[in-house]
């Protein structure tokens, strides 16, 4: 099975059009990069269909050794199994729709070529992380979906904001996988093999007491969290990602909502033998997930600009998965990240092109009532808007009830958790109409004849009044809606979960893992052998409330927004330096600023630069080649050019070697 | 018969009034002639050597540096000849192009 292709074709196209792109016209380059693509997706689906109908399980690839330092051995090895396949249907496919979508939005900007290479290169780093089967080629993956990022979000690299947009993003993630990095390191040490076949293995022999102990697996997972939180946007690392909106719509959509800000969450089901063994790390893993949800929830509430509320609606949903993760309900996490992936992707393609028909503006405040101008953005973001607010029916809403009853039944769970995840569901709804109603309902509150005054962002216009986007853009947006509204289906009744089972086994049907988990998980064969009847009676109860919450949540929004909109001014101005705390996102990025960026530039400025630098470095330099000179210079008068003193110093020279002789022949 | 320190002084002195001609005068002739001086008074150790010790050797490199010597005379006095006709000067001191 040659695996290896699906991430080489992308990487084809990027070589393709990254040296020789300047040259083609835009049609050849849009044909390369969609061909390369496709091709890719194509394989993707026939390994998939090989894999579904009872291939052999999983599929490995291995195309060569990398490394060989003893027993050490890393190989180039690829392997498909259900957690993989999954990923990589996800990239192919949703990353194939949004190249089409590019293809027309991009149409007007410069260094089209440039954006295509920009985006296979990500493609390929992408399925290099999700199909590798050691660590070390899964963290070429990892730093590569990071470069490809800081290349897109600083694609409009004139604009100063953008290119600092892309060095945050860079530096942040970098900070999270010095943790993975280490991590790494542990793992080589302890377990002697990054090979996930070979560790898993061993990590699972391992018991509490051995010379491995859990606070080694404990010290791994965290620093693994540590990366995932950078590269999956959690709290403390999250920083980068309502930043990287400075990048092109499509690229926020691919990037940062539908494919690489999941490999966090990837990485650690991935993981899941070793976190499943460490049941602090676990904890701390459903804590930060979910005090991301909120967080980013409440801040998503106040943004104006539309693809800020997404982008931290992003960071909001990436909590829940991280929740779910973090109560070892590995499914349910990737369960929801393959349906945020087509909803949060289609929510921002809409967003795109919502920008696209205004003319670049991205100010909510200057749209409204879009919905008559161009239907088919609307109805593609209503189905949406319902999938992630987790309205019945729609695809957010399995996944998210399951991420829920997990929280709560789970017995890594809580009912903190379950409750946080309830009053984020809640919010999510709220300010998901909001932005649609903003949009998309009332009067057109832009200016009808915009000329060419915008130009703040992406530059799109020519246009007075707003137009709904070419077909090319809305084809990847009805196809993304349609698996809005359906993808949820496989995961009713558990099929999703039973499905990835053999990868992520669900911690019910694991008990050595909670007999290893510590002297509290005592209790839990009894809650293990509850009556399934009982639970699922508990679970419609509790599936009941979040409905409630996202209905409400959608009525307070059409209430705010539709019906009295002049309240949420006023509620805004009742609300005072609350409001304006939520505003500014909690002042986090002032507090980062004052607590660790400035004193590490003053102290690099004056120790590291003027200090070791200029002092010291280039002091010794300056010193050593002016004593050189120096010294040069006073040898240099020997050389005067005046035969009969060269012939004296030979003279000289002789008689000192004669009188040496002499004397040592008289001793 | 003489004795051989006596030869030997001889030739120290030879010797050491080459090396002082060469290193003051300043006429190319005089030098070369000081680098004769300077040869001859070592084929004059060298002979007395041969004499006292009854050996060839001696003899024989005298011979060699004799030959040297008249190779070197008929290079050096070359030399001498085109560097008067190119800088209409026997001087030492002017004859620095080289120099820096």
């Amino acid at each position: 099975m040659t695996l290896w292709l699906i991430p080489l074709l992308p990487l084809a196209g990027a070589a393709i059009n990254g040296l020789f792109g300047r040259r083609f016209s835009r049609k050849l380059v849009a044909t390369v990069a969609l061909a390369f693509t496709a091709a890719s997706f194509l394989w993707a689906l026939v390994i998939a269909s090989r894999f579904l109908s009872g291939g052999q399980v999983p599929i490995a690839d291995h195309v060569a050794t990398w490394l060989q330092i003893g027993d050490f051995r890393i190989e180039y090895g690829f392997l498909v199994d259900q957690l993989s396949m999954v990923m990589m249907l996800v990239v192919t496919g949703v990353g194939f729709l949004i190249h089409i979508y590019s293809v027309a939005y991009m149409e007007h900007e410069g260094g089209y070529y440039r954006y295509f290479s920009y985006l296979n290169l990500f493609m390929f780093f992408m399925l290099t992380l999700v199909l590798a089967n050691n660590y070390l080629l899964m963290f070429v993956g990892w730093e590569g979906v990071g470069l490809a990022s800081y290349l897109l979000i600083g694609f409009f690299f004139r604009r100063d904001s953008a290119a600092d947009a892309g060095k945050k993003a860079f530096i942040t993630n970098r900070i999270g996988d010095f943790g993975f990095l280490i991590a790494l390191f542990l793992l080589v040490k302890n377990f002697g093999t990054l090979q996930f076949a070979d560790l898993f293995d061993k990590v699972a022999k391992y018991s509490p007491g051995a010379e491995v102990g859990v606070g080694v697996l404990t010290a791994i997972a965290l620093l693994m969290l540590m990366g995932a939180t950078g590269k999956s946007a959690q709290i403390p690392l999250y920083v980068w990602l309502p930043d990287a909106m400075e990048g092109p719509t499509p690229v926020s959509a691919l990037i940062h909502a539908a494919t690489m800000v999941t490999a966090g969450v990837y990485m650690i089901c991935r993981s899941n033998a070793i976190f499943s063994r460490a049941p602090i790390a676990l904890t701390v893993v459903a804590i930060i997930g979910t005090l991301t949800a909120f967080f980013a929830a409440t801040i998503g509430i106040t943004q104006t600009d539309i693809k800020r509320v997404l982008a931290y609606s992003t960071v909001s949903q990436l909590g829940y998965m991280f929740m779910a993760a973090g109560v070892a309900a590995y499914s349910a996490a990737i369960f929801h990240l393959m349906t945020h992936a087509f909803f949060k992707g289609l929510l921002f393609l809409g967003a795109g092109s919502v920008i696209h028909g205004v003319g670049g503006e991205q100010d909510m405040r200057k749209m409204g009532g879009l919905k008559k101008y161009m239907p088919w953005t609307f109805w593609t973001m209503f189905a949406a808007t319902c999938a992630i607010s987790g309205i019945p029916f729609f695809a957010g809403f399995y996944s998210k009830d399951e991420i829920l009853w997990q929280a709560y039944s789970s017995p890594h769970g809580s009912w903190i958790f379950w409750l946080v995840g309830v009053i984020t569901a809640y919010m999510t709804s709220f300010y998901m109409f909001r932005l649609l109603f903003m949009t998309f309902t009332g009067e057109y509150r832009g200016a009808i004849e915009p000329a060419h005054g915008h130009g703040a962002h992406d530059d799109h216009g020519h246009h007075g009044t707003p137009h709904e986007s070419p077909w090319m853009m809305l084809g990847p947006l009805v196809i993304l809606g349609i698996l809005s509204v359906v993808g949820g289906y496989v995961g009713v009744g558990h099929r999703f979960e039973n499905f990835l089972a053999p990868v992520t086994p669900s911690v019910l049907s694991e008990p050595q893992t909670a007999a290893l988990a510590a002297p509290e998980s005592a209790a839990l064969p009894a809650q293990q052998s509850e009556p399934a009847s009982e639970n699922s009676g508990l679970e419609d109860e509790l599936m009941a409330i979040s409905i409630l919450c996202a209905f409400s949540g959608l009525g307070l929004a059409w209430f705010l927004y539709v019906k009295r909109r002049d309240l949420p001014d006023k509620i805004a101005d009742s609300l005072g330096g609350l409001y304006t705390t939520v505003l500014n996102k909690y002042y986090v990025d002032q507090i980062y600023g004052a607590a660790i960026i400035r004193p590490l530039i003053n102290g690099s400025r004056a120790i590291l630069w003027r200090g070791i630098d200029a002092g010291a470095i280039d002091g010794t330099l300056n010193a050593s080649a002016k004593g050189a000179q120096e010294t040069g210079g006073a040898f240099r008068r020997l050389q005067s050019g005046n035969i009969r003193s060269y012939a004296g110093w030979v003279a000289a020279g002789a008689a000192v070697v004669v009188i040496y002789m002499v004397w040592m022949g008289t001793r | 018969m003489v004795p051989l320190s006596w030869y030997l002084l001889l030739s120290a002195f030879l010797f050491a009034s080459g090396v002082a001609g060469f290193l003051i005068r300043r006429n190319i002739i005089t030098i070369f002639m000081s680098i004769e001086l300077m040869l001859n008074g070592v084929n004059l150790a060298f002979i007395a050597f041969a004499t006292v010790r009854h050996s060839l050797n001696g003899n024989v490199f005298v011979f060699f540096v004799m030959v040297v010597a008249a190779a070197e005379a008929a290079v050096g006095l070359a030399i001498i000849i085109a560097v008067y006709r190119t800088r209409e000067t026997l001087n030492v001191d002017r004859v620095n192009l080289l120099k820096l």
